[in-house]
Parts: C-alpha cells; structure tokens; sequence
C-alpha cells in the first residue's frame, strides 16, 4: 500500500481528460467544465490538441479555481484516462496522491498503474455496449456517461448539469432527454459502486459572478462587427480560422438589412495570404474597414503588402493569433512569438502598430479599437493574440459598448472640404502629427484624386527619387509612429505591497499566471512592481517603470526573449537590466514556471556585497 | 513615371461627349514610356473608349501591379485615383476595392508578367469569383522594365532579343480566362485602334468580369525577327473574328453592313454591341466553341482577336454575396453596430 495520502481538495484542483480525436470527446468535457462554473467556481479550461481531425491524441485540461487563477497550473490531480495510445504518459503525468479514472472494461495489468495514486475504474464500454446497439451512439453517450459518474465522484449538483444539456438541446427533446440518461447511468453506476465523493470536490460558490465565458477568437471577431467592419479576406489558418468563422456567424446575426435581407458585409476566403491582405489593403484604400486573421507563416506571406500599408498608408487589421514557429512549427500549440515579425514587418525601414490583448474582453475592445486607429493613423494595425486565448473558452469581464461611440474615420477629405479650396496634399503634415489627409477615391470629378504607390513620393503624391524629398516622408512617418504611443492602450502598473527594486514586464495570455505568481512570489518574501504592456510604440511610462527599479523581468512565450529586444532597441535600455523570462514549448506559461524562475534569480542576487564580507 | 507636367491648355473648339467632358479630361500625365511603345497606344484607346461612354472621370478607380504596364495608369483619366500596388496583386487589391464600394468602374491594368507569372494564381482568382471589372493585360512577352527577359506568355521557340530561344510553353490567358468562367473574354491588338476601343467600352459596360489580352510589342526588346509578339508578325498572323460596335442609350443600330453579318448582342445595363462577324460560323455566346476555336487557329500560328465570348446575363461577386445596394464604404457605426443591448444578450448567452 502507498504511503501517500489522496489528495483532498475543495474547488481547487485540475482534471485533465485524454481522448482520441474526433471522438465526440469535446463537447461532453466543454460541457463538464460549464456545470462547474454553475456552481458558481471558477474554471479555466485548455485544449491541448494535434494538428490533426482524427486519430491522434487529444487533452482537454480543466483547471478548477475558487481563487480565479486561469492561468494553466501544471500538473494534474485527476487524470480520465480514455485513450490508450497515451496511457503510459497519462499515468505518469498524475501528482502523487491523484486519481485515475479509466475505462475498466478491459483488465489491466497492476503494472500499468502507479502505487501513489488512485485507481478509480468504471466499466463504461460494458455500460455503454449494454444500453446502445448503434455505434455513434455508443461513442458519444460513452462521453456523457462518464461525465455521469465524474459527477458522483466530484459532487457536482446533477441538475445543474441537466439544466446545461437542457439549453444545449433546447428544442431537440429526443436527443435532450436520452443525454439525461447517459448521465445518470454513469452517476448512478459511480453511485451504487465506488466511494462517492473522492478527495477532489466542487462545493458550491459565488466566484464567478457576472462574469462570461467565451473564446478569445470569438470575442475578437464580435468586436470586428461592432467596429464597423465590413470587409474580412481570410485564409484558413490553425489557430486562426475560427475568427474568421466566428465573424461570419456573428454578421449573419447582427448584419443583415432588415428590410432587403441583404447583407452588410462582405466576406472572402482568399486562395492565399497574399490575396487576404491585398483584398484588406484595396477595401480600406477605397474607405471600408476591412480585416483579415492569420497566424505566424501567413504574416510571412503578408509582409510585402505590410510594407506597402505602411509606405503608402493604407489602413489594415490583422489579427495575428500566434502559434509556436519557425516555419510550420507547432501548428496547434501556442507562443508569443511573432513580436519582432509583427513590430518590423517588410523590408525597408518600418515600424507597425501591436496591441496586446489579455482575454477574450481585451481583444473584443481592442479589436475594435484597432479600426479606429488604422483609420486614423493609416497604416496597419496587428492585434496579436495567441492561441491560449484564441482558442480556449475563458472567463472574463462581460463585453461593453458605449451606444455613443462613434467610429473614427481618421483624416479623410470631403468634396466640400475640397470644395472650400483646401489644400490637398496626400502626404502632406497639415497638422504636426505626422498624419496627413487622403481622399476616397471618386470623392470630386476635378480634386482630390491621387496616384498611390508604393515608390517614393512628394508631399503631393508626385513620383520623386530626390533623396531630401525621400527623408521626409520617413522622418515624417516617424513622427507619425510617435503620435501614435498615445493613442495606443496604455501600459497598466500595479505595485508591490512594499517598495521594490525589483519590476516585471509582462504582456498578453501571460497574464492570468502572472498575476498569480505574484502571489505566490510575495508569499515567498519577493516582493515586484509589475507593468502589463498592451501596445507597441511604448508608451514612455514603460521607460519610467525600468528606470524606477534596479532589474526588471521580462516574462514572455518565445525564445529570443522578443519583446524584451523591442525594448531595448526602441528605449536603449541597457540590457543587462532586463532580465529574460523565458517560457517557450508551445504548452501555455504557468504561475509555477514564472514564479520559480523569478525567485531562482532573486535568490542568485542575494549574494553578500564584496566589500560587506570583508569588513 | 513622369516627371514634366502636361500644359493643360486646349483648342476651345474641342468637341465634348454628352457631359460636356472633352477628351483632354479623360488625359493623365506624359508617359514615360520608350517612344511608340504598344502600351501608349492602349492608353489612348482606354482615354478614347472613356471619352466615347460619357464616364464620368473621377468615377473610375484605376488598378495596377508593378512593371510598365502597370504604371499606365498615370497616363489616363488624371481626375481618377489610381493605385500602383503590389508586383502581381493587382487582383486582390481591386476585388477589395470592388467590395467596399460597388458603384466605381474598376479598371485593372497588368501586363504579361505581372498577370502571367507572378500574379498568375491572383488573375485566375479574380476571375472565378466573377469581380466586376475590366482586366486589361497589356501583353508583350517580355520583362521591359527589367530589360528583356522572356515572360511566361512568351510562345515556344520565340527569340529574344540577345538571340536567346525560348523553349518553355506559352501560357494563352485568353484560353485560361475562358475555362475559369470569364462572363466577357476578348483578345485584341495594341495597332488596332479600331478594333480595341469598342472592346474596352463594351468590356466596361460589361457587368462581371471581362477580361481583354491586348498584345502590345515592346518596341525595346520584343519587336525583332524571331519575336512573335512584333508588330509584324502580330499583323501578319491576326485573324479577327469579329469587329464591334457600342452603342449605349436608344439610338439605332447603324445599318451599313450586309444582313446576317451583324450579330446583335444585348448587355445587363442596355447596351449592345452590335458585332460584325468576319468569321460567319463564330458564335460568341459559345464557351466551349470558343475555347476549340481558339485552339484550332493556335495549331494553325493564328492569333485570334476580337470579342471571342460574352455572356450578357453574367452576374458577379456582389451578386453572389447579396450585398447590400448601398456602397460598404459609406455605412456608418448606425448601420453597423449591432449596439449594447444586443451586447447584453450575447453576455447572458456565455454564462
């Protein structure tokens, strides 16, 4: 017997469910983590899948958290082992005194599990097999029916999960009342058989408030429409496609004229990058918001109309929704690691716009906002999530709207603008910022139309080699790249419960296992100022943050420590302050990972001053 | 591109069209082209059949690539915006356009190059998805502005001018156009005024995607002995099926040719294009009769120009994503902000 205690927990604990792909596995586990969150418990939910539709190894990890921290945790306290393929490494991956909930159907041998856990076995093909004669719906209702018996062995409340599958099903009473009974064959099963409730167990709570639960990508998209979107060229590209996906669903909602049923829209499926971004940079050339979402290679194919946009200024969205690189890379697991692709995209001397979203609620605002300043700033805007928060459910603050916003439409020069005699130059700085005015075309049948191009240019568009001519247009473009730190979301700072030396620099999806480790850093006496950067250019309170403090870490999800070379390229900031945080193989940062590391430096600094330990 | 400005003064007895426009309002900058390059000559036809239409100047959005073709634009309708983009995305970048505002007249001008080698897969897109524009290749089997190098629309066995033969096969964008649903497909000669400017008009007026391949020698590096994109050899191995006549509004067909010779076709908008059949068997309502017909003379060495298909019930992007009348780029945060209460029940919905 094992001298190891079971792990006891209340709403503080991670399941993790392996399944094989394309096994109808996703909903009945989306659906487990839904009825915790009716308990009023916070979860955060992480898809880990292959780039692949069927076969391969699939996990869906469920981290429950009375305390909020969504961030990924590490480690798994119960493991629903449902895939054999990966059952060695499953097994393996459970924290000593977890749980194990197989299919018991088969025997095992006793080699195949581990002394320190608990083996929990549920005969659910002899179940399902005894009860259904049709193969899919063995294979589905196997799903529901050990959600059934988690049910039992967690304590969840069964109505609060019939509820659930009643909205799922509304309307479909067939199919609604036979998932009903999957589920109590499993819970009665766990019931009747096992020790009900193990150590792990939701209790209900009042954590989760108002708060939504909702993709990143698909908040993303729903802010596209309530910015005025109205030309999306996309193609299909993991993590990406379901903005674009998610954008024609809300625009078939949200978008058609009352009256005509017409739509208010236009969206296209390129037959390349190249083509999405050209479609993007000839709607927005001629006046319309247009947008299109990719990833990392797709920003690759982009890059020469990226320079163009930036040259020529044009307005762009894209929406970057970052995946593990080089190259293919790790196509379905995540990474923060486009920052220098995105911020110097194309050759030449450019600089772009990057906003950083945390959540699904960030990147809805941001997303939005990302139409404003491309209008007005004319030149193109990344918004850059990743897929932790594209394509993982997460709770957050509902979405907002202000019913008296109105669209920024930037610098744009009316016929009767023209009309009153206004001097029209399309590259001219009428007012210091740098931005100059442009005309739609077909705006006046004898002013206001110019030549776009993307070779150099005079102040009035004319065709120009002269090098004086040439520096200031870039000069001019510099300054409209500093016009733009203030217009961008500024950095947030919050400080330490005692003053520090010691600050963090941190951005996007790190957030939530961020905040986390702060606390888990204070606890162990580290005490850090931390600043959460939402944009590049940067604002000049992120160069004040460094300043302020002696080290500043910079936690990021890429190699080469990307952000933290923004930085000291733009700020020249001595390097050497900027100590690199680096998480970076394609699984989500944790609390743990940033914590650790944090405080293994710390403790390397705590060494006695040479001169202390001489006198 | 240009660098002297054009005097913008005129005989004040110039004839106008039928908005008071002269054919000097329909002019651009000077061309910086090599002089009695193909290419200016398809710049006076595109001023001519604009002028001729009665379009107002401002109201068409000129698109191009990158390469000497595609800086023509400069060089016509000077009131209109025009966009230099990118090497072979000409496609791309109109179709945006086309989507954000329906009512312009988009004009895309590419060359061989930028439309068969680069841009080769954008051309064939723009054209399946049925963009409503008139897509002029200005042909000339040669990179110009790169000095000389064969294009992918250069025939087998052509020589350059350095002497070089060409051994790879010769991409016919006219045959391409046909197979990929082109709703007007017509081929023509940059010397044959005559035969171009009613093409471009009725391509203009053409509701979908016409496509006309012009072949327009480069008078620097493709109009030698041995060049089958030269001036000569162009003219001795023209077999036109047709010549053509717009004619917008009520007036009319003029009657001076022979009954059963001209072919009358009836556009979306009203216009027809009385076609004059030099070809007695060539119907040009046939896809596939085209595509035979233009094989059939390629075997032979003949270049076939003229209208070779139109489908005057053609229907395009807009059509097929049910756009609203209304132009995108003028609806405003009323007509597209669904708004907070909306807001509010999609919160409800993700609890």
């Amino acid at each position: 017997m094992s001298v190891q205690s079971p792990i006891s927990s209340v709403n503080d604990f991670v399941v993790r469910f392996a399944n094989v792909n394309g096994s109808g596995s996703a909903s009945a586990n989306e659906l487990f983590a839904r009825s915790i969150l009716r308990h009023g418990v916070p979860v955060s939910p992480r898809n880990i899948f292959p780039s692949n539709i069927q076969g391969l190894p699939t996990w869906y990890e469920v981290r429950v958290t009375e305390d909020g921290h969504l961030g990924a945790r590490g480690g798994v306290d119960l493991m629903v082992a449902m895939n054999p393929q990966t059952w060695d490494k499953d097994v393996a991956s459970i924290e000593p005194g977890g749980y194990l909930f197989y299919d018991s159907t088969k025997p095992m041998p006793t080699s195949k599990f581990r002394e320190d856990i608990t083996v929990i076995g549920v005969p659910l093909t002899a179940i399902t097999n005894s009860t259904y004669t049709d193969p899919r719906q063995r294979q589905l209702f196997k799903n529901i029916i050990y959600l059934g018996a988690l049910c039992a062995l967690l304590d969840l409340d069964p109505k609060l999960v019939e509820q659930l599958i009643g909205e799922q099903y509304k309307g479909k009473e067939k199919l609604l009342s036979s998932n009903v009974h999957a589920l109590h064959l499993g819970r009665d099963w766990a019931l009747q058989n096992l020790k009900c409730p193990i150590g792990l167990r939701v209790k209900k709570s009042d954590k989760v408030g108002d708060r939504i639960f909702v993709e990143g990508n698909s908040a993303a998209a729903l802010g596209a429409v309530y910015g005025g979107a109205t030309v999306c060229a996309w193609y299909p590209i993991t993590p990406s496609s379901s903005v674009a996906e998610a954008f024609t669903s809300h625009c078939k909602k949200y978008r058609h004229d009352p009256e005509t049923g017409k739509a208010k829209y236009a969206i296209v499926q390129g037959e390349d990058e190249l083509a999405s971004i050209g479609i993007v940079i000839g709607a927005s050339w001629n006046g319309a918001r247009a947008f299109t979402a990719t990833s990392g290679p797709g920003i690759s194919l982009m890059t020469e109309f990226i320079g163009l946009s930036y040259f020529a200024e044009i307005p762009a969205v894209i929406m970057n929704i970052q995946r593990a690189g080089p190259s293919t890379g790790m196509p379905t697991r995540t990474q923060q690691c486009d920052v220098i692709a995105c911020a110097y995209a194309s050759h030449g001397d450019t600089k772009h716009v990057l906003l950083f979203p945390e959540d699904p609620a960030e990147a809805f605002e941001f997303a939005a906002a990302a139409f404003d300043l491309a209008e007005r700033l004319q030149t193109t805007i990344f918004l850059m999530l990743d897929l932790d928060i594209g394509m993982n459910h997460r709770l957050c603050r509902p979405l907002k709207w202000d019913d008296a916003k109105q669209y920024d439409r930037g610098k744009v020069m009316t016929a009767e603008m023209l009309e009153e005699g206004r001097d029209f130059g399309r590259y001219l700085d009428v007012d210091g910022d740098g931005i100059p005015y442009r005309t739609y075309p077909g705006t006046h049948p004898t002013k206001g139309s110019y030549f776009t191009r993307g070779t150099s240019r005079d102040r009035y568009a004319r065709y120009s080699e002269e090098g004086a001519v040439y520096a200031d247009n870039m000069q001019r473009l510099v300054r409209k790249f500093e016009t733009a730190q203030d217009m961008v979301p500024r950095p947030l700072q919050a400080n330490a419960a005692k003053p520090t030396k010691y600050g963090v620099l941190y951005f996007g999806s790190t957030s939530p296992a961020m905040d986390e480790a702060i606390g888990i850093l204070e606890a162990r006496g580290h005490q850090l100022d931390r600043m959460r950067i939402r944009a590049f250019p940067f604002h000049s309170s992120v160069a004040s943050f460094i300043a302020d403090h002696d080290f500043v870490y910079v936690v990021e999800q890429n190699r080469d420590a990307q952000l933290r070379q923004l930085i000291v390229n733009e700020n020249g900031i001595d390097p050497v302050r900027l100590v690199p945080i680096l998480h970076y193989d394609g699984t989500p940062i944790t609390a743990r990972f940033i914590a650790n590391a944090i405080a293994d430096h710390q403790d390397h600094l705590k060494v006695t001053p040479l001169r202390k330990a001489v006198t | 591109m240009t660098y002297i400005a054009k005097p913008k003064f005129h005989h004040p007895g110039l004839k106008k069209n039928e908005l008071g426009y002269t054919h000097r309002d329909y002019e651009g900058k000077i061309s910086t082209l090599c002089a009695g390059c193909g290419h200016d000559s398809i710049t006076a036809s595109i001023i001519e059949a604009c002028y001729e239409l009665s379009i107002e100047p401002h109201r068409v959005a000129k698109i191009s690539g990158i390469g000497c073709s595609s800086k023509t634009p400069d060089y016509f309708l000077g009131n209109s915006h025009g966009f230099n983009s990118v090497h072979g995305r000409m496609p791309s970048v109109l179709t945006g356009a086309n989507l954000a505002n329906r009512d312009l007249i988009y004009l895309g001008v590419s060359g061989d190059g930028d439309s068969a080698s680069i841009g080769f897969g954008q051309f064939a897109h723009s054209i399946r998805r049925a963009v409503n524009m008139t897509y002029i290749v200005e042909n000339n089997g040669v990179y110009g502005l790169t000095k000389g190098q064969f294009s992918a629309t250069a025939d087998r066995g052509s020589k350059s001018k350095k002497g070089v033969t060409n051994t790879d096969n010769a991409i016919d964008l006219v045959a391409i156009a046909l197979q990929l649903g082109a709703t007007f497909v017509a081929r023509s000669f940059s010397g044959d005024k005559t035969q171009l400017v009613p093409l471009i008009a009725a391509a203009i007026r053409h509701k979908g995607a016409s496509f006309i391949d012009v072949i327009s020698p480069c008078i620097a590096f493709n109009n030698h002995a041995g060049s089958t994109k030269s001036f000569d050899y162009v003219r001795e191995h023209n077999d036109a099926v047709n010549r053509l006549d717009v004619l917008v509004g009520r007036e009319p067909i003029s009657v001076d040719y022979a009954p059963g010779t001209v072919q009358v076709v009836e556009q979306h908008d009203g216009t027809r294009l009385a076609l004059r059949k030099l070809d007695a068997d060539y119907d040009p309502h046939d896809r596939l009769g085209a595509q035979t017909f233009l094989q059939k003379h390629a075997a032979k060495g003949q270049i076939v120009t003229g209208l070779l298909y139109v489908d005057p019930d053609a229907e395009d992007l807009h059509t097929h994503l049910d756009t609203v009348e209304t132009p995108l780029n003028t609806l405003d945060e009323k007509a597209l902000c669904p708004g907070s209460a909306v807001l509010d029940r999609i919160n409800a919905s993700l609890r």
